[in-house]
């Protein structure tokens, strides 16, 4: 036994063991919660796990870096995560091969209403050019999104701050809106949520229905590649 | 487990690899994806490939794993972004509310335009 608790709490919060089992243990409550709500949109596990630890570390007084030694190994599992979506295409090949047509006319209207929308609305506010320009990319994965904003020359960390915002309320509103809209197509659901709202929009997407969530991942892959083609062109004619 | 685990990580490493030589704006795991499909497709005309991994729902049952919790793998970066918050609100709370509405605005002109073309189609097919 350590003598002094404070010293034992130095120890633990060095290591990335704590940062770590804190972070699946509030995912696992928030995610119990979820289901126990019956995947209730509002009760969204990547929204009450990141505010519940963003409190946590708030309270200890632990820097970021210090939780990221630990919540890396999770973080890591981004991109395997992203190559194992191509197990359910595989298994629903069929279904979204049927529908090339509506995935291509789909993609290119969202593609361009998600940069053109937001660059009119940062503009019709008032923000800053830079900022403008930062928020273009934000309908798509993180990585990719601040690949955009680095090529244009602006902060990537206020790209990153809007994808993620972009993702958890895509992913709390797509149920509610599409239920009021009467569209029952789980194909257009799920393609409608990945291409707004990237992974964490794929992710509430499988959690509904899985052919919702491999037409969430084709549209993911698809709007990450047009996005980053058409943002510079969009931007060099909306923005002055 | 491991084989299938190691499996998607080289389908994932040789997507970084291609990524990192010929400059495409496209993430390294994508082309991971893309490779990983195409052997699940090789597996079912080749009997060469029709073992470990791509044996007997292996990498299956290791990619649906990993998939059923694709929320918990945006935890640590959605912690970040919390801590990051002032950047965006230094600009005031508008940037929410303008997020929000071209979400909204995508996700309606999305699922409409999917909806409509399939539609179109359907009523071409039945009228051939």
């Amino acid at each position: 036994m350590t003598a002094n608790p404070f010293s034992l709490w130095v120890y633990l919060s060095q290591t990335p063991l704590l940062w770590l089992t804190v972070t699946l243990l509030v995912y696992a409550a928030a995610d119990a919660a979820s289901l126990a709500t019956h995947r209730h949109p509002l009760a969204n596990p990547v929204l009450h796990s990141v505010w519940i630890i963003g409190l946590i570390l708030l309270l200890t007084g632990t820097p970021y870096a210090r939780y990221f030694d630990g919540a890396q190994f999770v973080h890591f599992l981004l991109g395997p995560a992203t190559v194992a979506l191509a197990v359910p295409l595989y298994e629903n090949r069929k279904t979204v091969l049927s529908a090339v047509v509506p995935m291509v006319v789909a993609l290119v209207a969202g593609s361009i209403t998600a940069i053109v929308s937001i660059v009119l609305l940062a503009e019709l506010i008032g923000l800053p050019r830079d900022v403008v320009l930062s928020l273009a990319s934000k309908s798509v994965t993180a990585g990719v999104a601040m690949g955009v904003s680095q090529s244009l020359g602006v902060n990537p960390s206020v790209t990153a701050i809007a994808v993620v915002l972009t993702g958890i309320m895509g992913a709390i509103i797509v149920t509610p809106l599409m239920n009021s809209m009467r569209i029952t197509d789980y194909r257009a659901r799920g393609f409608a949520v990945g291409l707004a709202s990237h992974g964490i929009g794929t992710a509430r997407a499988f959690q509904v229905d899985t052919v919702a969530g491999v037409f969430a991942g084709v549209a993911m892959s698809l709007n990450a590649l047009l996005t980053s083609l058409i943002v510079p062109l969009l931007v060099s004619v909306l923005v002055r | 487990m491991i084989a299938s685990l190691g499996l998607i990580l080289l389908c994932q490493l040789i997507g970084e690899i291609a990524v990192r030589e010929s400059g495409l704006p496209i993430p390294g795991p994508v082309i991971g994806l893309l490779l990983l499909f195409m052997l699940l497709l090789g597996r079912d005309r080749l009997a060469i490939l029709r073992r470990g991994p791509l044996h007997s729902g292996g990498v299956e049952t290791a990619a649906n794993g990993m998939l059923a919790h694709l929320s918990l793998l945006f935890v640590p970066a959605g912690v970040g972004v919390v801590q990051q918050l002032d950047l965006v609100t230094d600009h005031g709370i508008g940037i929410f509310v303008i997020l929000v509405l071209s979400a909204v605005v995508t996700l309606v002109v999305t699922s409409l335009a999917f909806v409509a073309t399939s539609r179109l189609l359907a009523r071409r097919r039945r009228a051939e």
